[in-house]
């Protein structure tokens, strides 16, 4: 792979970084303001925010500071230490996932060479966070939002990474990179004008990925780790101010890398059909393409969220072992032998 | 005893004592859960303490009295004008409902009837309040189980059977608007065109509801056998309303012991479902949401024309007596024992609300339920917090 520009390590990873550091914040607020906001209210028949700035735009900056104003309160009996890195931990989960998702040939912060392992691994370091929140609140409600999410990752992790296994056997890699070149270059029966986007071949998978992810991402209707009108938000119940923002931001945060990791997997990356796989311009328009297809992905995911009602914890577990791991087993063993076949 | 069988019972003394204490590390002991009184689900000021067992239920008990306002107390130094005030509060969701007992027990005590017209207006604004509440419920149960967006359709389509109230009466939450002896006014010019394409409105809502809600298998999946009541436990415990029907008992109190109001000059029918779960209750709430915008329909056609308030003196005094007059309300059954001795205010009112019969079944229903069933019965149960602790 070429470097972006001839900079020194420090100095491109540090730029890298940087990027890193502002565009985390800023896809939370586009996910915020498009879904939360506008599309939610638009959904449910309110007003969403229209006089803060240009289509209620500046609302964002008014939440924020809202949530700046607040009192740090950490409840008497609470675990101090654990209660402050709670959000942080479940942050930072956020932030390593971004690093391996790939928005050109080279706008990608590090290109590993098992990056849907490392996406796996480290989209489930956040169920530590959220444990420990739930643990270190010493709350009632808020240890039980704590356990139900544990019980869920265990659940639909699964499904989730036997669900990308199928792309993996396709695509013969572990690389995002590779996998969205291989989706490029790849062919329909011998026709390659738009290459050969996984959804097509792998759409189970992709329904089982989706499903999963929404699990992961505890969105309705796999909330119940948070569970409002139950639970009154769950693990998070204690926590007030910047570190209930930390939470939010962590969640939307997510729910855009994975929608990311969909689009990667999926549909296609950033790739745009009649360019070839290494153009340069591909590093300007690919994050644009990548965008484009994350908001539709995100689109379906708060849909759902938006629409349905929540399961109960034992229904989602009778779910993703009976139904969602089988069917995702299948679709591995079915892949298999197409990959043998043809 | 040989020293062969001594070690062999010691090894099986010491096997036993390890057995026991590994249980005993693996009885993990029942958690107390306080669900309220600042718990969204209880929409008010309800507590349930619950024993926990994981995330079972053990033992759950309705705690209330955190809103207790002294209302059957406070009516002994008013008089009868002046109680419809604290009545209109008691479930505050359907005000208008519940005024109509009352004043109704007062009527009967003053032998005073009021004249159809009043009759008519009377039965149509109740229903109008049982639309207004039940709609609200219908939107609600759909919080309770985690679907955000009925509440807001039910929001947005209530304004517009509470804008009708509010033309007639001038009070949106709280009319007090009825008087014994009939109504304080006439309903205004164009009301009853209004009211019928509001009415259209709310059978779309319904069917909003039923789309959403009803048929969605998550839906399905949370209320059906959740919190199953059958029809001897619930007639046992006094359930009453929408509760009762849901477990397959045919009882309204409308048709069934109907005190003079317009019910018995239209045509409707009682809904009742055999289930007795959540799912019931919620669907018996539907249809009856419906059955009440077709009540209202025929009624408006035929409002008799007359006078709207019966002779009564200026000052009113009660003659000594006693009397119970119980109505089918948005909840239940709702009745107003009313002793009076003579003076301008009543000796003692006896206010039996439907909501805390109703919440009376939560430690029988919730046993061995999960903490989330907890919030699903409670919300089929539909209870209004001011109706519990009046």
């Amino acid at each position: 792979m070429t470097s972006l520009l001839a900079l020194p390590y420090w100095q491109e990873t540090g730029i890298k970084l940087g990027l890193a550091l502002a565009v985390i914040p800023t896809t939370s607020l586009i996910l915020v303001y498009l879904f939360l906001f506008k599309m939610m209210a638009f959904m449910q028949s309110r007003l969403g925010p229209n006089d803060t700035g240009p289509y209620g735009s500046l609302q964002l900056i008014a939440e924020a500071i809202k949530f700046l104003q607040k009192e740090d309160i950490h409840p008497e009996q609470a675990d101090r230490r654990v209660f402050r890195m709670a959000p942080v931990v479940v942050l930072a989960s956020t932030f390593l996932l971004y690093v391996v998702l790939p928005a050109g040939p080279d706008a990608i912060v590090q290109n590993l060479d098992t990056g849907v392992f490392y996406a796996m691994a480290v989209s489930s370091l956040s169920v530590l966070g959220i444990l420990m929140a739930g643990w270190a609140s010493a709350n009632k409600y808020a240890l039980l939002g704590g356990l139900r999410a544990a019980g869920q990752l265990i659940a639909y992790e699964l499904p989730l990474i036997l669900a990308v296994m199928g792309v993996v056997i396709q695509a013969e890699t572990l690389n995002l990179q590779d996998i969205v070149v291989a989706q490029a270059t790849g062919e329909i029966f011998g026709f390659g004008a738009i290459g050969n986007p996984f959804i097509l071949t792998q759409f189970i998978a992709f329904l089982i990925f989706m499903i999963a992810a929404q699990a992961e991402l505890t969105q309705t209707p796999f909330d119940m780790p948070v569970a409002e009108t139950e639970l009154v938000g769950g693990f998070h119940i204690e926590y007030t101010g910047f570190r209930f923002l930390l939470f939010f931001m962590a969640e939307f945060g997510t729910a855009f890398a994975f929608a990311a990791l969909a689009s990667v997997m999926f549909l296609g990356g950033w790739w745009i059909p009649g360019f070839e796989v290494d153009d340069n311009i591909l590093n300007v328009l690919g994050p644009g393409v990548m965008l484009g297809k994350i908001l539709l992905v995100a689109f379906f995911i708060f849909w759902v969220r938006f629409t349905y009602p929540r399961l109960r914890e034992d229904q989602l577990q009778k779910f993703a072992w009976k139904v969602l791991i089988p069917l995702s087993l299948a679709n591995i063993v079915l892949t298999g032998i197409f990959k043998v076949v043809f | 005893m040989t020293a062969t069988s001594d070690r062999e019972q010691m090894a099986y003394v010491s096997a036993q004592a390890a057995d026991a204490r590994v249980n005993v590390e693996l009885d993990t002991g029942d958690m107390t859960l306080n669900i309220g009184p600042q718990h969204p689900a209880t929409h008010g000021t309800l507590r349930i303490a619950c024993q926990l067992d994981g995330e079972q239920v053990v033992v759950a008990e309705p705690i209330m009295g955190y809103m207790h306002r002294g209302y059957e107390k406070l009516c002994e130094v008013r008089t009868y004008p002046q109680c419809t005030t604290l009545i209109n509060r008691i479930d505050w969701l359907g005000s208008f409902a519940n005024e109509v007992p009352f004043i109704l027990a007062a009527e009967r005590l003053m032998e005073v009837e009021a004249p159809p017209r009043a009759q008519w207006i009377r039965t149509i604004l109740f229903e109008l309040s049982r639309i207004a509440n039940l709609a609200l419920f219908l939107g609600d149960m759909g919080v309770q189980i985690g679907a955000l967006t009925p509440v807001f359709f039910a929001f947005r389509d209530r304004e517009r059977v509470l804008n009708q109230i509010e033309e007639v009466t001038g009070g949106r939450f709280h009319p007090n608007f009825d008087r014994i002896g009939g109504l304080k006014d006439d309903i205004p010019k164009g009301w009853v065109e209004e009211t019928r394409s509001v009415m259209e409105k709310m059978r779309t809502f319904c069917d909003e509801m039923e789309d959403l809600l009803v048929g969605n298998e998550i839906f399905q999946a949370r209320c059906r056998g959740v919190g199953v009541i059958p029809p001897e436990v619930a007639l046992g415990y006094g359930l009453s309303g929408a509760n009762l029907r849901a477990s397959g008992v045919d009882w309204d109190l409308r048709r069934d012991a109907n005190p003079g109001l317009a019910w018995d000059q239209v045509d409707w029918r009682v809904w009742t479902h055999p289930d007795g779960d959540s799912f019931a209750r919620y669907w018996v709430r539907l249809q009856e949401t419906r059955e009440a915008t077709r009540i209202v329909d025929q009624l408006l056609d035929g409002i008799p024309s007359g006078p709207i308030m019966a002779k009564v003196p200026r000052i009113i005094k009660v003659p000594a007596g006693e009397a119970y007059i119980s109505t089918e309300n948005p909840l239940g059954e709702m009745g107003y024992y009313v002793v009076s001795k003579g003076d301008l205010g009543p000796f003692r009112v006896k206010i039996r609300t439907p909501s805390f019969n109703n919440i009376s079944i939560v430690p029988w229903v919730m046993k061995g339920v999960y903490v989330p069933d907890v919030i699903t019965i409670l919300g089929s149960l539909y209870f209004i917090l001011g109706d519990i602790d009046r």
